[in-house]
């Protein structure tokens, strides 16, 4: 295959933010996760627990409860007082409406999904009505002394319980007043503590009112006498979380120590019919806070300040051991946050709130396999861009000039020409970007770096037309009359005549962009697309699915090539199959058509097309030290030469036919930025 | 599977068998029609479906048959041989055994030999052997000695060898056996003697033989019980030379070793052999099948009436004299598998009674060593040690039942001991359940019955627990037999708290008169709690860490003069020590149960057994390991849990007492000391993570690097 120099960069400073709610909605089997930097992702669970669609996050929107409501709407509330609707298919929000009851700590959907109830800070819970366009205020309940963290509705729709500071309300649904009081004990191990947060509850169809508090409780109240029944003192630190499973057989809270504890209503004697919830099984698959958890049918989801997303099967519930009964730990998006200028070795960074230019160094030595070469210079780091505004940066992208920088907010778009005299750069903004082009998805500049293509979560595509110093709009494709779905994906023919771009669900569009014509689509396929190229000179469009397929398609010929069928006749690898990451980036050897190079974050392969396609018998991992010369003939026998030495691997590109740039952002490192996380003590327990 | 089938005795006339039992029984040339030769005159033929003679040929009185009537397949003639040189030779059609044609020889005859596929060949006494035919055309002929004067042939038999007739006879001379081999068609003799096996007594009952292709597997069974066999081959390398084989032993105990007179040995097919053993005692035989090759007993059949001890196999039947009569039991082998190799006990029955199928148990039969069995079974075979050891220990146990109905303790202890001795049987977990019930029973019907021995044995067969027998510990508790009550502790898995706690209050109140009567196992108590006289040993004893002597250091430096007494000095005695040492601390528990149980115990109690957990703590921590020595001594845990335990319960009381006072100061400072340790440590810890850290981020400033990869 052959031996490259391989750009190894660690500097990519990257910290997701922590995670603050989880929402799972049956129907769908989708999760919706937020951040605490307001940014809202939504994954979906049957599709390999892709990353399908994300609202960029908003520095005045800290988002405190997040909730599925009327089938597959998604409400999300804050602490700037607002409640959120999001439209999933245009990917943006739909609007905000302030509750006018201060910061907003709970928000809950009613079991039927036709009303919300939210928390508020000056200790009021607010009915809404969800009507089919809007969300309308019905009423007020009974005012509590002090905020509203958490709430729960009875299944019935009859009751709710609001857990507060101290204690935990039962209201009537009816009149609004509340039933019963009851005071959680404060002290915590014989210490009284100055207050009890109430950070979750839970209703049960029985009357149980399961509560959690800062005090390590997990308690279980009577609602119908406002008794305590039973307290699970579970944690030295305070237990944030909660979720019950639908059949109200399990449940689970997560601590500020990162512990999972899964609770399970067991029989007593093996004869009885009388039930208990027993703590049976805690995980600890976190360092930090669990500032939210979730139950699936299947499996128990927790998220925290660690910035982790953790899906953990239920063994018992798996009913056939496959992929899906593995552990899953997602901490990186699953689109790409860095582009590259290959004339000019330069890699931008894209962060929540601005950019980075970075010029790679160089080295004139060199050196066999595995060697670490001496440089001749290092990287240069060129620009910090940062945003104006609370928006966060949704995407961006440098041309393969390097003189041209684009980035889009929620609310605007900016470019930038970039110039560069010796070691001198100048940054000239470039003025009066249409508002079209804002909340661009994806940011594309052409081969020759002459044109821009714009994907805006309207589901038009825009092509403006470069010029020295400014620009001028050429054309835009219109989304199919009814779609409004967002484009995520592009990608642009390098001879600059095809463009495809891809939606959140439905399949690949290709235009023509000399005929500025909507040319084909590619025949749907079930799950999403996680990256798009097409190859120089064959003009091959390559697609890689979340389900770890990867089809290519000739543009020219209207169907898939030989290879992409062959592949998918004998099918992959299974251990191909089996990778837990999506490929977000694909690339090309300039000089030889048969190579694509396609990485996930825990890999990187080149594809040679020429060779014979590897079967489930033979070894799809090279072994990583060489040891003879029949061990390497041995290793070149099939298509997938992958390497697993970079690794989380964030971005790979070729610069050119010998040269690899790889950006990885060791977990460690991330690590090393978050906040400490609660000491145990090692002696003395 | 072999199997013997239902017999019959072929009918007619009485046999005038004597005590030697018949000659002989042969074959005829028609299958189904056997010749039997009497030992008087008389010589019958039987038709074996029928179960009826068709003919019966007499000698004239005076005259006796020496040897058994053959007939010659190639003619169908029968050949009989009176007062040993008479040969007669007839035909079915022939009534009078006088008339028919008659040849006298110049020797003596031993047998005549007749086999399909050759002429009758006539073995003399003296070894030699003549063909029928050549005999006839000159019977007056000279008959050469073969044996020497004091050899005597015991046995013989005829073989076809590659179509060729191989006859073989054993000779014995001073009790030393010799085989000879004679092949008929190149006349050569070969002479081998047979040396015993290493583990064989000389004297042979009866021999058998068969024969495959290059070699003649003679069996023979030996007055110890056993079959061995000797492998002598058909063609020898050196006919010249006397050659040597020895006897191997091939199965052991087929016969029980004192039924030495009359035995027989049959060979029936290349696995299975039969046996018919006769008891000089009982009237009764027994005719057994055993498989060579898996050492098992197949089929066994008892024959009441008693045997000659003799015993002939043709054609899938089995012939014998049984009572008067002669008696045919067809045998079959089926194929053989392992299931059925597994065999079949030798079912001892009541006359009268039909056989059982039995089935080896052989989860249970392996564990089952050479028990107490009678002596007169000692075959390896384990089923019948099962049936053996399985009657009489159901039996003891019920003997056992009706002793602890009414017998004094005395009795009850001897039978208790004879049904230990038997041990183990499958029921045995219930049966010893049933007799400690049966016990308590009784000790609380009659006050002043208590079989405290009987118990103790009882408890420690390891089969007991406290819910098999709740009133074991309770009986005990109420007679204070503290020697019972720790041993209960000790071996019963699941003692309740309430029992624990009520034992531990006995221990710690009972007088130490009361206790220095009882027979206490202090296993190693004394090596550490006794008084200063046993100071020296203990300082022997003591392990040297590092050469670091720890008693020395605690006794001269860092202890003040009051706490080295304490060390030294164990606050209860020996006996007692060990009753909560061994027992109590041992005992498993749940806090919550215990704790309200411990609150009555009074203070003083409580006292000394804090001091003397004290005492046993100080003693850990003499030690760099923190164990105590010993066996299985009490961890440094479960001191101080029960420490704890103890003090929660009582803690208002202790703290009022002033003997107490001392001690609990003791356990403040020791507290105090552990805590400041712990919070040191923690601050350590923290400072290590910090290092850690520190070099993390040493082998992560590479931030940036250009590195060589070669993809294959």
């Amino acid at each position: 295959m052959g031996e490259f120099r391989v750009h190894r960069v660690r500097f990519f400073n990257y910290v997701p933010s922590g995670i603050r709610c989880v929402a799972y909605n049956n129907q769908s089997n989708r999760l919706a996760v937020s951040r605490t930097d307001g940014t809202v992702e939504i994954y979906n669970l049957s599709a390999n627990y892709f990353q399908e669609k994300f609202f960029p996050g908003h520095e005045s929107r800290a988002t405190e409860a997040l909730c599925w409501a009327k089938g597959q709407r998604l409400f999300s509330a804050g602490l700037n007082g607002e409640i959120i609707e999001y439209d999933l298919q245009a990917l943006h929000i739909k609007y905000s409406m302030d509750a006018f009851g201060g910061p907003i700590w709970s928000m809950t959907a009613s079991p039927s999904g036709s009303q919300l109830l939210i928390g508020c800070e000056d200790g009021s819970v607010k009915l809404f009505q969800i009507t089919s366009d809007k969300i309308q205020f019905e009423r007020n309940f009974d005012r509590q002394k002090s905020r509203i963290l958490s709430l729960s509705w009875h299944p019935s729709g009859t009751h709710i319980a609001a857990g507060s500071i101290d204690y935990v309300s039962v209201f009537d649904v009816k009149s609004g007043s509340a039933t019963h009081k009851m005071i959680v004990d404060r002290r915590y191990m014989g210490v009284s503590k100055r207050k009890c947060i109430i950070w979750g509850v839970a209703f049960l169809s029985d009357g149980t009112v399961i509560s959690v508090d800062s005090a390590g409780k997990v308690q279980l109240w009577d609602s119908a006498t406002g008794t305590l029944v039973k307290s699970h003192l579970i944690a030295n630190a305070d237990v944030q979380s909660i979720a019950v499973s639908d059949q109200e057989d399990s449940f689970v809270v997560g601590t500020a120590e990162g512990t999972v504890f899964h609770f399970q209503l067991v029989s007593v004697t093996s004869s009885s019919n009388e039930k208990q919830w027993v703590r049976t099984k805690p995980f600890q698959h976190h360092t930090h806070d669990v500032r939210a958890v979730a139950h699936s049918p299947t499996a128990l989801i927790s998220g925290g300040t660690d910035t982790h997303l953790v899906i953990r099967p239920l063994m018992e519930k798996v009913e056939v051991k496959n992929y899906d009964a593995a552990l899953r730990k997602i901490t990186f998006p699953h689109r790409c946050l860095i582009s590259c200028s290959k004339k000019r070795h330069l890699l931008l960074f894209q962060f929540a709130h601005h950019l980075e230019l970075w010029r790679l160094g160089s080295t004139v030595a060199t050196g066999k396999n595995g060697d670490i070469l001496p440089l001749s210079k290092n990287a240069d780091h060129l620009l910090q861009l940062k945003t104006k505004g609370p928006e966060n940066i949704i995407s961006s992208c440098i041309s393969p000039c390097g003189s041209w920088i684009a980035y889009s907010t929620a609310s605007r778009f900016f470019l930038y020409r970039l110039s560069y005299e010796h070691e001198n750069i100048s940054l000239q903004k470039v003025p009066k970007m249409p508002a079209f082009l804002r909340s661009a998805l994806q940011i594309l500049f052409s081969e020759d770096s002459t044109k821009l293509f714009v994907a805006s979560n309207q589901g038009s595509l825009h092509i403006i037309q470069l010029l020295e110093g400014h620009f001028k709009h050429l054309h835009t494709f219109q989304p199919r009359s009814g779609t409004v779905e967002a484009m995520c994906l592009l990608a642009v023919s390098p001879d600059g005549k095809w463009l495809a771009a891809s939606g959140t669900s439905a399949g690949v569009h290709i235009y023509s962009l000399k005929e500025l014509k909507a040319y084909c689509t590619v025949p749907a396929y079930n799950f999403p697309v996680t990256a798009l190229a097409i190859a120089p000179n064959t003009n091959n469009l390559v697609i890689a699915h979340s389900d770890q397929q990867v089809f290519e398609y000739s543009i020219p010929d209207k169907q898939y090539t030989e290879w992409s069928r062959a592949i998918q006749k004998q099918g992959f690898h299974h251990l191909w199959l089996q990778r837990d990451t999506p490929i977000t980036h694909i690339s090309f050897h300039p000089k030889r058509p048969t190579h694509i190079l396609l990485h996930d974050a825990y890999m990187f392969c080149i594809i040679d097309k020429s060779l014979p396609l590897p079967n489930d018998r033979t070894l799809l991992y090279s072994p990583v030290s060489l040891t003879n010369e029949s061990d390497v003939r041995r290793r070149t026998a099939h298509a997938f030469k992958i390497s697993k030495k970079y690794k989380p691997l964030l971005f790979m590109e070729l610069l050119d036919e010998r040269t690899l740039v790889a950006v990885e952002r060791p977990l460690d490192d991330i690590i090393a930025q978050l906040p400490p996380p609660i000491k145990k003590k090692k002696f003395g327990t | 599977m072999a199997a013997l089938e239902e017999e019959f005795t072929l009918s007619g006339v009485p046999l005038g068998a004597g005590p030697d039992g018949l000659l002989g029984v042969e074959p005829s040339d028609k299958t189904d029609q056997f010749l039997v030769t009497d030992s008087g005159r008389t010589v019958i033929l039987y038709k074996v479906s029928d179960q009826k003679p068709l003919g019966s040929w007499s000698v004239k009185q005076g005259q006796t048959i020496t040897c058994p009537a053959v007939c010659n397949f190639q003619t169908g003639e029968y050949i009989v041989v009176h007062d040993d040189k008479v040969l007669r030779i007839w035909n079915n059609e022939d009534v009078n055994l006088d008339k028919v044609f008659k040849a006298t020889l110049a020797a003596e005859v031993y047998r005549i030999h007749s086999i399909q596929g050759t002429e009758p060949l006539v073995l003399f006494k003296k070894g030699a052997v003549r063909g029928l035919e050549a005999l006839l055309a000159e019977p007056q002929q000279k008959i050469e000695t073969v044996i020497s004067d004091e050899e005597m042939i015991k046995w013989t038999k005829i073989f076809m060898v590659f179509k060729h007739p191989v006859l073989i006879f054993i000779t014995e001379k001073h009790g030393n056996y010799f085989a000879y081999v004679q092949m008929c068609n190149s006349r050569i003799l070969s002479r081998y003697t047979l040396l015993p096996g290493r583990e064989e007594k000389p004297v042979i009952q009866s021999f058998t033989a068969s024969v495959d292709r290059k070699f003649i597997l003679l069996m023979s069974l030996s007055s110890d019980g056993c079959i061995y066999e000797t492998l002598i081959p058909t063609h020898p390398s050196d006919p010249e030379k006397n050659q040597v084989v020895v006897r191997s032993l091939l199965l052991k105990a087929v016969v029980s070793g004192n039924a030495p007179n009359g035995v027989a040995l049959s060979v029936l097919d290349r696995d299975h052999v039969a046996v018919l053993e006769t008891s000089p005692s009982a009237p009764k035989d027994c005719l057994s099948i055993w498989n060579i090759k898996f050492q098992t007993l197949q089929a066994s059949k008892e024959l009441l009436q008693g045997t000659s001890g003799q015993l002939w196999y043709y054609r899938e039947n089995l012939f014998m004299l049984h009572g008067k009569f002669l008696t045919v039991i067809p045998y079959k082998c089926k194929m053989s598998s392992l299931a059925g190799a597994l065999g079949k006990l030798k079912h001892i029955q009541d006359p009268g009674t039909h056989a059982v199928p039995h089935f080896v148990n052989w989860e249970t039969s392996q564990e089952y060593g050479l028990g107490s069995q009678n002596s007169e079974q000692s075959r390896i075979l384990r089923s019948r040690k099962v049936e053996v050891s399985l009657q009489p220990a159901v039996s003891a146990s019920t003997q056992l039942l009706l002793t602890i109905k009414n017998d004094t303790e005395k009795h009850i202890e001897v039978e208790l001991r004879k049904f230990l001795a038997i041990k183990q049987t499958p029921d045995f977990h219930t049966v010893i359940g049933d007799i400690v019930t049966r016990l308590l029973g009784r000790c609380k019907a009659e006050p002043s019955f208590y079989p405290r021995n009987c118990l103790m044995q009882l408890i420690q067969t390891h089969v007991l627990s406290y819910s098999l027998c709740p009133g074991l510990m309770e009986v005990a508790l109420e007679k204070t037999d503290v020697q019972t009550l720790q041993l209960c502790l000790q071996q019963f898995p699941d003692v309740p708290e309430s029992v624990t706690c009520a034992c531990l209050k006995i221990f710690l109140s009972i007088s130490d008169d009361s206790l220095q009567e009882t027979d206490i196992s202090a296993e190693l108590v004394f090596g550490y709690s006794d008084t200063v006289q046993d100071e020296k040993m203990e300082g022997q004893t003591e392990i040297m860490e590092n050469g670091f002597n720890p008693k020395e250091e605690n006794c001269n430096k860092e202890k003040p003069k009051g706490t080295t007494e304490e060390t030294t000095l164990s606050p209860v005695t020996p006996k007692r020590a060990a009753l909560l040492r061994n027992a109590v601390l041992h005992s498993a528990y749940s806090e919550a149960f215990l704790l309200p149980h411990l609150k009555d115990i009074p203070a003083q109690h409580v006292t000394l057994f804090l001091q003397y957990l004290y005492f046993l703590y100080l003693k850990c921590s003499e030690n760099a390991t923190m164990t105590l020595p010993g066996i299985h001594p009490p961890t440094l845990n479960q001191i101080m849990d029960w420490i704890c335990l103890l003090l929660d319960a009582n803690f208002t009381v202790v703290v009022m007492i002033p003997e107490a006072k001392r001690l609990l100061i003791n356990l403040y400072k020791f507290v105090k000391a552990q805590i400041s340790v712990y919070s040191e440590l923690n601050k350590i810890e923290v400072s290590f993570r910090e290092l850690q850290k520190l070099n993390q981020e040493k082998n992560n400033t590479e931030l940036y690097s250009i590195e060589v990869l070669e993809l294959f």
